[in-house]
């Protein structure tokens, strides 16, 4: 076979993550941000801003983990197992967060509970999804095909500072994305909220990437030698040139700019796990080959995968575009 | 906390439950998108508004339904990992390329287009809303498709070899997908959406129609539903008994459960009621029709049925339940045929909307396709056990080595959020449903909800030209 399947897929699956983190991260974010919108006429308009989109983010997960499950099933059942607790604890705040939207618009005295099951939902699941991050960094104990550590391994200070992270950043795009959705009062809240995130985003990331690198030697070696050594000095760079437009789109107020630098920070930070990671699928031992499921089963799906991931990449731009330019104030709920 | 249960069992315990609260979601939502289609297609070839009036009334019910069926179906995919792992290692390579494939052909069709479905009438006028309408309906199919053919597989599996590493690896994957109890098996769970839907469309029709007999939107939900009735009902039981005979095949001694068969009998009786009793091995009071159940099940008067009995004790399901349910699923089928009948009746006579018995009928009738829903998968999925996959991996050798500690308290988890959350949601419904349809040609039923969501202004764009205008029903952007 000229082909090496169990590549091909372990790059299609961090594409999947990727579209997942960024696309439902905004969503998220809104969600986070939603208890400092300023009335009821902000919070809705931040809601509606993202209820047309926020499903087919979402199934961006559904990719990840079915997609997991069919193309390196012995990484789903001992990554599963590991972060059970995070992993239930996302499932909770997805549960909240999915159901408020429709909840919220019929319900009236009971709309208290949907306002914060709203944000609720969201902190908790963007929470679980860092911690899940930072454990898998940490390293995932696996023995004769199984997890072989107990249910509380995943809970460190490292991961907590991860989940913090993840937060903050999400709230970063949420509000970037609300500069670029809104307009007046709301728009300018949400600068003065994307300016303070965007700080603490970068804080934090600083703080994970100086730990990162000293919790296992492949790590610091994959970091400090040469070749990958030179991407220790781009990333950062890259990272700061967004840092930049990210502070540039806010002061001359080119509402997209923001959004976008904040984008890439995201793209940035995730080569920079992909690059520890590889080429393990399950740090520290199990490697994305031996994860694999047989050839039969990847070429199978890779088939449809090629097909049909363009095709919704196709109509997912153009539900964003029937969608786009700034939330009208005037339109209801449907 | 929890040393009196295993982990497995609670594992157990915790699959059942959430995909029972999974699947009454898909059950309605699989049905209603279809409707809301009819609906929208009646609407642009008919020229009427009144249709439009009805699609807006079940299109906020689906979004409600729709949200609840997404976020705990994302439960389920994940559930697999945390409790089932041996499970996902070994069946992975068969089992997850067709749940892939349902991601990528279903879960993102309908996820997709239900945004311009729900938002986007006046976005994109009323063609590509059709579309739209269309899309979501296409998806929520090709997911029933996708998913019945995994749970099939595990059923009667098809198509595969095992491995070094003991995993299930496809040889054939034909043979897989279309593995011998999936026809049956899809054609039976689309019927069952249909009639669920129909017969909750059917019921709040009657419901409104009890209060007012002139009600144009109630009119046309109960005679569509009761089309359906007439139609799908006895198409289910005919799908039905294929089914059962399909499962007689595979799977003789889930059957035997079924029927409450504990011996073998050239000649079997058809038990219609007893007290199965596992432990002891036998039916207790039972109310039998001699020779009927060879009949049904092999088509002769003294055809052999195998008991229970004659099955090893450690490879047979138990019969306490499944009796019951069983009997539960085709009772409520042959009453849902007998109200499709009297509702022919009713119309031939030209009565359909004043006979108040046959509406009263229909609301007690609402809920029959949920129960009978849950009864026909409880049937199947404990007339499988003791395997996950049937004959080839108990189901004890399936779970992941938790602790029962971790499997106990995320299931109190659920059951507490399931409750809460999905019993609001189901209140929401209900009082979506109690509004009269024809209220939406009057008025906002919402008009100053404290949520300060303004109504919209009318667009000018082409939306509502199938009926030439009729701005109450045509609303999408400004009504609750
Ligand atoms: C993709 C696979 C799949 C699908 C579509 C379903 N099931 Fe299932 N079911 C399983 C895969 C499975 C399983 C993983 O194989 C379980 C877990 C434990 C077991 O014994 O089988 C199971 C167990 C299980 C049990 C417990 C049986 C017992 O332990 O005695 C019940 C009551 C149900 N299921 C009910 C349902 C319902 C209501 C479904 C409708 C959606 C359903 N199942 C679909
Ligand atoms: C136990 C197995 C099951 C799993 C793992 C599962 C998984 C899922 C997931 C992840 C979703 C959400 C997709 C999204 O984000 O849009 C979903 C929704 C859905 N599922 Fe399931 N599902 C199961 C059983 C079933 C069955 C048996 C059916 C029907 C025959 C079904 C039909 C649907 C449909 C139509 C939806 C669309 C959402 C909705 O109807 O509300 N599922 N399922
Ligand atoms: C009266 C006639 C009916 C008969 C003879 C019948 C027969 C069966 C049989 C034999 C099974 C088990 C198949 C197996 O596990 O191998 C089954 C399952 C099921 N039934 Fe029915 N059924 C009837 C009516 C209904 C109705 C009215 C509904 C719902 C509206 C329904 C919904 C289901 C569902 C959801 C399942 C589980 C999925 C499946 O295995 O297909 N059934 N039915």
């Amino acid at each position: 076979m000229g082909i090496d399947l169990a590549l091909v897929w372990a790059g299609l699956l961090a594409f999947a993550v990727l579209a997942y983190v960024v696309l439902d991260g905004f969503d998220l974010g809104v969600g986070i941000l939603f208890p400092l919108l300023r009335d009821h006429g902000e919070q809705d308009l931040a809601m509606n801003s993202v209820a047309p989109v926020w499903d087919g983010n979402e199934t961006w997960l559904v990719l990840g983990g079915g997609g997991l499950f069919a193309v390196f099933p012995l990484a789903y059942a001992t990554i599963m197992p590991a972060l059970y607790a995070p992993i239930i604890a996302m499932l909770m705040g997805l549960i909240f967060r999915g159901v408020s939207f429709e909840f919220r618009a019929r319900a009236d005295r009971s709309q208290f509970l949907w306002d914060i099951g709203f944000p609720g939902g969201s902190i908790v699941a963007a929470f679980a999804q860092g911690i899940a991050l930072g454990a898998l960094v940490q390293g995932i104990a696996v023995e004769d095909r199984a997890y072989a550590g107990g249910w509380w391994d995943w809970l460190t200070p490292f991961s907590l500072l991860t989940g913090a992270a993840l937060v903050v950043g999400y709230a970063l795009l949420g509000a970037t994305w609300l500069v670029m959705k809104t307009e007046g009062p709301l728009a300018d809240h949400a600068r003065r909220i994307a300016r303070l995130t965007g700080w603490g985003t970068f804080v934090l990331i600083g703080l994970v990437s100086l730990i990162t690198p000293f919790l296992n030697p492949v790590y610091l070696q994959r970091w400090f030698a040469w070749p990958m050594g030179i991407f220790s000095v781009i990333v950062p760079l890259l990272l700061l040139g967004c840092g930049w437009r990210l502070h540039r789109g806010l002061v001359e107020r080119r509402d997209a700019t923001p959004f976008l630098a904040s984008l890439g920070v995201f793209v940035l930070c995730y080569i920079g796990i992909l690059i520890s990671f590889y080429p393990y699928m399950v740090p520290p031992s199990v490697t994305l080959w031996q994860a694999a499921a047989p050839d039969e089963s990847l070429a199978f799906l890779l088939v449809g995968a090629l097909v049909l991931i363009p095709i919704i990449l196709a109509y997912t731009a153009y539900a964003y575009w029937v969608f786009r330019g700034k939330v009208d104030p005037e339109e209801g709920y449907h | 906390m929890f040393e009196a249960f295993n982990a497995v069992d609670l594992a157990r315990f915790q699959f059942a439950f959430t995909v029972s609260a999974h699947i009454i979601f898909p059950a309605f939502s699989i049905g209603l998108a279809s409707y809301l289609a009819v609906l929208e297609g009646l609407w642009i070839y008919k020229r009427d508004d009144a249709w439009l009036t009805v699609f807006n009334y079940w299109k906020k019910v689906f979004a409600v339904v729709f949200g609840m069926g997404v976020v705990s179906g994302i439960v389920m995919s994940y559930q697999f990992g945390t409790n089932w792992s041996v499970f996902s290692d070994k069946t992975g390579p068969i089992l997850g390329p067709l749940m892939g494939y349902e991601v990528l052909s279903a879960f993102f069709l309908e996820a997709g287009f239900l945004g311009v479905m729900l938002f986007g009438l006046h976005r994109v006028g009323y063609r590509l809303h059709f579309f739209a309408t269309l899309m979501v309906a296409i998806g929520t199919l090709f997911s029933a498709f996708w998913i019945l053919s995994v749970n099939s597989w595990m059923h009667t599996p098809a198509g595969f070899g095992i491995n070094d590493a003991g995993q299930f690896v496809p040889t054939d994957w034909w043979a897989a997908i279309f593995n011998p109890s999936f026809p049956y098996r899809l054609v039976h769970m689309v019927l069952a959406a249909y009639l669920t839907t129909a017969f909750v469309v059917g019921g709040v029709g009657a419901w409104h129609l009890l209060r007012d007999a002139r009600d144009r939107g109630a009119r046309i939900m109960f005679s569509m539903a009761m089309w359906m009735a007439l139609i799908v009902a006895p198409l289910q039981i005919v799908a039905g008994d294929f089914h059962g005979l399909n499962t007689l095949e595979h799977q003789p001694a889930k059957v035997a459960a079924m029927e409450g068969h504990y011996e073998t009998h050239d000649g079997a009786p058809l038990i219609l009621f007893g007290i199965p009793d596992d432990s002891a091995g036998e039916m207790r009071y039972s109310l039998e029709i001699p020779k009927l159940g060879s009949m049904i099940l092999t088509h002769e008067w003294d055809g052999t049925v195998r008991g229970l009995n004659s099955f090893p004790a450690d490879e047979r399901p138990g019969a306490e339940i499944v009796f019951w349910t069983f009997r539960i699923m085709v009772g409520l089928g042959f009453a849902m045929v007998a109200v499709g009948l009297w509702s022919a009746l009713a119309r031939w006579r030209g009565r359909l909307f004043e006979g108040r018995r046959l509406q009263w009928a229909a609301v007690l009738m609402a809920p029959a396709g949920f129960l009978a829903v849950l009864c026909g998968w409880i049937t199947t999925e404990v007339g499988r056990q003791p395997w996950t996959v049937y004959g080839l991996l108990r189901t004890s050798d399936s779970a992941s080595s938790m602790d029962a500690s971790a499997v106990g308290i995320s299931l109190i988890v659920f059951i507490v959020v399931y409750f809460a959350v999905f019993g609001m949601g189901t209140y929401y419904c209900l009082r979506l449903m109690a509004q009269s349809p024809d209220a939406g040609l009057e008025e906002d039923p919402w008009p100053t909800r404290t949520a300060g969501i303004v109504p919209g202004p009318a667009y000018g764009r082409d939306y509502y030209r199938p009926g030439g205008g009729n701005p109450g029903g045509g609303d999408d952007g400004g009504q609750s």
